[in-house]
């Protein structure tokens, strides 16, 4: 499905603020894969993210969808595929625009805008039970503007309009991060739900231990810019956190010690 | 003072195309656009050289609209493809359309005095000047605030004022930003043009300096549109603006009529809009006051 080749990727290269964020990363991902994605700041997880959706493009390596190369692809035109909700709760919605107009900007993603009226008739039921089954009394609120909503509802609303129209890949950047954990549990549930229900290949960045190790198939810890663990199916179920800490410390300690022994 | 009523209520409408166009790129999109003070005598430049070279007033206004349009792809190719900030990007199509307007022209000011224009055209509603104007004025804004209302509520309409609205949330979906501000910003210098061309000829003259100010003059009838008109839904809002405008020359002719020189009438409008700008911080603070009072 996703496929990621060798790419590397340095902010700011040759400046004092130079930052080389990915070094050769390389992964593969099945249909319907769900992988979680930990790590501490600055391992290149949302860097990771970012490369796929082409917020910019990487320095080396390619990147796939369905084996089609989409490396030299505006972010735009990635979006076709590829359905995104971010950290910040204010990024993945237009504020200032009812519930249904940023629903309808959602469900054509993968096709161009065209003349005809943006708000259709026929959508509005369909909106309505989508907005039903988040449980957040959404349902009757089409015409509520987007800002009047608790951060919550517009993270819900946000998922909901990545999975509208039917994503190839479904990239989740620390999407319940911002939230209260009563809210952000909420949230994971929907998340977990509707990926179950669409089989999604989803991609998701957490920072909760728990969370990673509760969602998904497959689970991918980075350091330094690099994928340092990647387990599966059974084995990533009997893992616990404890065990996680220790495979982080085995195998960024002997990534330390490769680094000491290249400076003596 | 009430015979003042009628033309008031004319231009008001005829500027309020303009407040219109200042309203797509400031409120929709989120620039402050300066390209409209050289949109503006672009169109009354355009229409009037065409009325003296013989054509008749709609295929004038038409192509000053035109004209108006591929000012803002200008900008809007300045601002996304090649990356200048919005405000300069606006600058220098500005500037760059005061050489363009005095060489369509010929000259600085060009007098369409004895011309047919659209006016004359409308000239069957009354025998009185003033009421064809005011005819003018309701049917152009009418129509052209319908169009909008219209092409805004489309899947492509509805992308731009995304755009506006939040750049990252609309590239995720799928929509190119560099098209939608592109398009906005010939939309709205479309209009602009259109309401330069009609003050043009209502006035009886194109001249090259008549755009100075006209972006505070737009602004100050979105602000105070906003203010007194409200905002709840996209037909408010441009029914505000008009209605703004409207009241910003009803507020002129009343400073007038009380005896300010008409020369200060760019600083008192300046004044205005800077105050109508600082609004939130000025309430903010005297709540903040108020609170520390009690």
């Amino acid at each position: 499905m996703l496929d990621i080749s060798h790419i590397s990727k340095t902010f700011n290269p040759g400046m004092i603020t130079e930052k080389v964020a990915l070094i050769d990363v390389s992964l593969h991902l099945a249909p319907g894969e769900f992988v979680t994605v930990i790590g501490g700041n600055g391992a290149g997880k949302s860097t990771l993210m970012n490369s796929i959706a082409g917020t910019f493009p990487v320095d080396k390596g390619t990147i796939s969808i369905d084996d089609e190369d989409i490396t030299d692809w505006p972010e735009h035109r990635r979006a076709k595929y590829i359905g995104r909700v971010f950290q910040d709760p204010m990024m993945g919605t237009a504020a200032n625009m009812m519930i249904e107009e940023n629903l309808e900007i959602a469900s054509r993603r993968n096709r161009r805008p065209n003349l005809s009226w943006s708000s259709k008739k026929e959508d509005k039921e369909k909106f309505q039970s989508m907005l039903a089954s988040l449980h957040l009394g959404l349902e009757d609120r089409l015409e509520s503007k987007v800002g009047l909503l608790s951060g919550g509802q517009r993270q819900a609303l946000t998922l909901l309009m990545a999975t509208l129209a039917d994503p190839k890949l479904l990239l989740l950047d620390e999407h319940t991060a911002a939230l209260d954990p009563k809210t952000a549990a909420q949230v994971l549930k929907i998340t977990t739900s509707i990926v179950a229900e669409r089989h999604l290949t989803t991609l998701m960045i957490t920072h909760n231990m728990r969370d990673a190790l509760a969602c998904g198939n497959r689970l991918i810890m980075m350091y330094g810019g690099k994928i340092l663990i990647d387990v599966k199916d059974r084995e990533k179920k009997k893992l616990t956190v404890k065990d996680l800490l220790l495979m982080f410390e085995k195998a960024a300690g002997s990534e330390l010690g490769d680094d000491s022994l290249l400076l003596s | 003072m009430l015979e003042l009523a009628i033309p008031t209520l004319s231009q008001g409408l005829l500027w309020s195309i303009l407040a219109i166009g200042v309203y797509i790129t400031f409120r929709v999109l989120d620039i402050a656009d300066l390209t409209v003070e050289g949109s503006f005598p672009l169109g009354a430049a355009t229409a009037a050289k065409l009325l003296t070279e013989g054509y008749d007033p709609i295929t004038s206004v038409f192509v000053a609209c035109l004209a108006g349009m591929a000012a803002g792809i200008v900008t809007g190719i300045l601002t996304t493809k090649l990356k200048i900030p919005a405000l300069l990007a606006g600058i220098l199509t500005m500037i760059a359309l005061y050489s363009v307007n005095l060489r369509i022209m010929g000259k600085a000011n060009l007098s369409l005095l004895r011309m047919d224009t659209i006016f004359t055209l409308a000239g069957f509603i009354s025998d009185d000047p003033q009421n064809v104007a005011l005819f003018v004025g309701i049917v152009s804004t009418a129509v052209l605030a319908l169009l909008c209302y219209w092409f805004f509520g489309t899947e492509i309409g509805s992308a731009i004022r995304a755009t506006g609205a939040n750049p990252r949330m609309i590239r995720a979906n799928g929509i190119n930003t560099d098209n939608t501000i592109i398009l906005g910003l010939l939309i709205s210098n479309g209009l602009v043009s259109i309401s330069g061309a009609l003050i043009g000829q209502a006035n009886g003259f194109a001249d090259v300096g008549m755009g100075v100010g006209t972006i505070v003059i737009g602004l100050a009838s979105v602000i105070i549109g906003e203010v007194l008109f409200g905002t709840r839904t996209f037909w408010r809002c441009l029914l505000s603006v008009v209605l703004g405008s409207i009241v910003y020359r009803v507020v002129i002719a009343i400073v007038l009529a009380l005896g300010m020189p008409p020369n200060d009438l760019k600083l008192f409008t300046a004044i205005l809009v800077a105050l109508a700008l600082s609004m939130p911080l000025i309430q903010a603070k005297f709540k903040a006051m108020r609170k520390a009072g009690e």
